[in-house]
């Protein structure tokens, strides 16, 4: 689950890591009304959960209150990688000195959380670990030990020299690290932290992520979700137990099991088709989830065919086809469909299938070359 | 010969009274694996299938002399089950729930290293050695015994491959589902090294997926330690960025992580790559040199 920069800085401030102050703003009167407020040079900032925003344009400094209404405006309503601006952060504007990159994750390989600095801050991560790996100091943390004086401090003079600069970055180390695990954060950024004119460090942008499995266990984060419309469609599949997510090709796949969804998809590809989504029903054949994965489909007005591929393992065949008869019983499809089951009780799968009169495929390469057959049929 | 189980192993089964675990522990017996004991905090001193269930796994391992554990508990309590078993003496674990927070998995697999516990999922179908031990949830009847080791971050995917590999005569040593987390026990490197020593395997196919960079590590591990044949398949080449596939390891992040990546890691240290899941017992056979 990913949350937008406003929540959190609000989370920053819940940990007490200094963040510039801000305001957020649904409408342009609102940003006129905080500009006013500050009364010195704003950021104007687009709030939405994709990256890139600011060379979308979605990020503008102004001077002034008329400047700020002139950003608002040009902001509000920007589609910026299909998500449109809807909410806009104003916020003060400080005088920076240097920039750092701050961000913790958790790593595969260590199995650990790994803590990760750098002193090219304020441009994406991604691209300084392609030009210039050696520019970003990586540790991996020890989950017994955790984030310890010495570790920050270790951590901390890779940045600075200063120790009052030192003892600041310390103290924000570690209240970061007991927000990464406290919140079940899979990835936690401060991007950039700067120091002011003053010589304070601060927060000034943040990305944060949170670990789905945990979520359960979080309700306080749970609450900042906003979920977009395919996002509301996938949380809804959920609850009936399928795994969906929308794409923009024209077959409409249902199968059993994430890694042959990936594949089943894979293959459509590999013959030129287009899948339409990725849709993993899991383990069980009741008839009630072969009919809400069906709606799902159909919900898809882009889908021109359906592919259904089932392998039976503990599930067996049979029971998957005499799920998918029922079900078809049950609603009105008037799409063609393409089957193909494998594994245990294939053979009986099959005969039910045959004897309700559609047609079945003998394998995952004979389907995707139907399916894509019957889509060019139907264009 | 195999890796990881076998006629020997003495199964110990966490959350044996759950509707899973019980279904699947009959599962297992039926395919003949020797499960000892079952663990269920409050039901210790009944029995399901004939097995003794006990309060904990201590109790477990001092009555029975388990040497491995499968878990089914549900997944906020799957890291304190992995942890208990790391501390009762058990050799191997495994844990096939899913949804396990990964906080939960980075604390649970420090406290295993640290005790030398081998690991093996979490979100796992568990894995397999045919005609000896069935220890998880995969379909026994589509493995036949032989000298192909496999193993894979998928389930159902796995099953599709492994039919394949029956169909064309080619039988299995041992099949490991290492699980779709970002964070999990066993992985390639330690499989593929247990591969490479077991007399009985002739050949590896590896299954991988998007996500991570554990295929292009295991690429590297390949060139450097291993002198069997390998042979690959990569699920989610027609994967969109930012998009969780199903499994909570299955993204690409900031551009990194993809299929094409995996697929040229691999290619170039001469690993063939399979496109569809048919060609993969088509490249064992060239490999092993069958017609």
């Amino acid at each position: 689950m990913k949350i937008h920069e406003y929540q959190a800085r609000q989370l920053f401030r819940q940990y007490a890591i200094p963040v510039t102050d801000d305001v957020l703003c649904h409408t342009i009167s609102e940003v006129e009304n905080a500009a006013r407020d500050f009364n010195r040079m704003v950021v104007i900032k687009a709030q939405v959960l994709v990256g890139g925003r600011g060379k979308a344009g979605g990020v503008k400094l102004a001077k002034n209150v008329e400047g700020a209404v002139e950003a608002a405006k040009k902001i509000f309503g920007m589609d910026i990688k299909g998500c449109t601006v809807e909410k806009i952060l104003v916020a003060d504007a400080v005088e920076i000195q240097k920039e750092y990159y701050v961000g913790l994750t958790i790593d595969r390989n260590t199995k650990s959380v790994l803590f990760m600095v750098s002193s090219e801050g304020g441009v994406e991560i991604e691209e300084v670990a392609k030009e210039n790996p050696d520019a970003i100091y990586k540790i991996p943390i020890d989950a017994d030990l955790g984030m310890t004086d010495f570790l920050a401090r270790k951590i901390a003079f890779k940045l600075f020299t200063d120790m009052n600069l030192v003892k600041q970055a310390v103290d924000i180390f570690k209240k970061l690290y007991k927000q990464f695990i406290e919140t079940d954060s899979s990835l936690l950024e401060i991007n950039p932290l700067v120091i002011t004119d003053g010589g304070k460090l601060m927060a000034i942008d943040g990305k944060i992520n949170f670990d789905d499995n945990a979520l359960y266990r979080q309700p306080a984060i749970e609450a900042l979700n906003e979920p977009t419309e395919d996002e509301q469609k996938e949380l809804a599949a959920k609850e009936s137990g399928l795994t969906y997510i929308r794409l923009d090709g024209n077959i409409g796949c249902m199968v059993n099991g994430a890694g042959l969804a990936m594949a089943s998809m894979d293959v459509i590809k590999h013959y030129g088709g287009n899948p339409a989504n990725f849709l993993d029903i899991g383990g069980s054949s009741s008839p009630k989830k072969v009919i809400d994965a069906m709606n799902l489909l159909l919900s898809d007005k882009n889908v021109k065919v359906i592919m259904i591929n089932i392998f039976g393992g503990i599930t067996r065949c049979d029971d998957v086809a005499r799920g998918l008869v029922s079900a078809l019983d049950s609603m009105k499809i008037d799409i063609p469909i393409v089957i193909r089951l494998s594994g245990t009780n294939a053979e009986e799968g099959l005969k039910i299938i045959k004897e309700y009169n559609l047609p079945t495929v003998n394998s995952l390469s004979e389907a995707a070359q139907e399916a894509i057959r019957l889509v060019n049929q139907a264009n | 010969m195999s890796i990881l189980v076998n006629k020997n192993t003495k199964l110990l089964v966490q959350g044996i009274t759950g509707r899973d675990g019980s279904f699947h522990t009959s599962k297992m017996k039926e395919y003949g694996t020797n499960i000892v004991a079952g663990v269920s905090p409050g039901k210790g001193g009944q029995t399901v299938d004939g097995i003794p269930v006990f309060n904990t796994v201590e109790e477990a391992v001092q009555a029975t002399g388990a040497n491995t554990s499968i878990i089914f508990v549900p997944a906020p309590l799957a890291a304190d089950a992995i942890m208990e078993a790391g501390d009762s003496g058990i050799e191997l674990v495994i844990c096939i729930s899913e949804g396990v927070p990964t906080l939960d998995m980075v604390k649970a697999t420090a406290y295993l290293k640290k005790k030398g516990v081998k690991l093996i999922g979490a979100n796992c179908p568990g894995l397999i050695t045919p005609d000896e031990a069935l220890v998880g949830i995969l379909p026994g009847n589509i493995f036949k015994k032989g000298n192909v080791g496999l193993m894979s971050r998928s389930g159902t995917l796995t099953y599709l491959m492994v039919s394949l590999l029956t169909q064309n005569g080619l039988g299995q040593s041992t099949c490991v589902g290492i699980g779709g987390d970002p964070v999990a026990g066993l992985y390639y490197q330690e499989l593929l090294q247990m591969f490479q020593d077991d007399p009985e395997t002739e050949a590896i196919v590896l299954i991988g997926e998007i996500g991570g960079d554990a295929e292009e590590r295991a690429a590297q591990f390949i060139k450097e330690h291993v002198t069997k044949p390998v042979v690959a398949f990569i699920a989610g080449q027609s994967a969109p960025p930012g998009k969780r596939m199903g499994h909570a390891g299955a993204i690409i992040s900031s551009g990194s992580g993809t299929a094409e990546e995996k697929i040229a890691a691999f290619e170039a240290v001469g690993v063939p790559v399979a496109r569809l899941p048919i060609e993969i017992p088509l490249l064992i056979k060239k490999a092993l040199k069958i017609d």
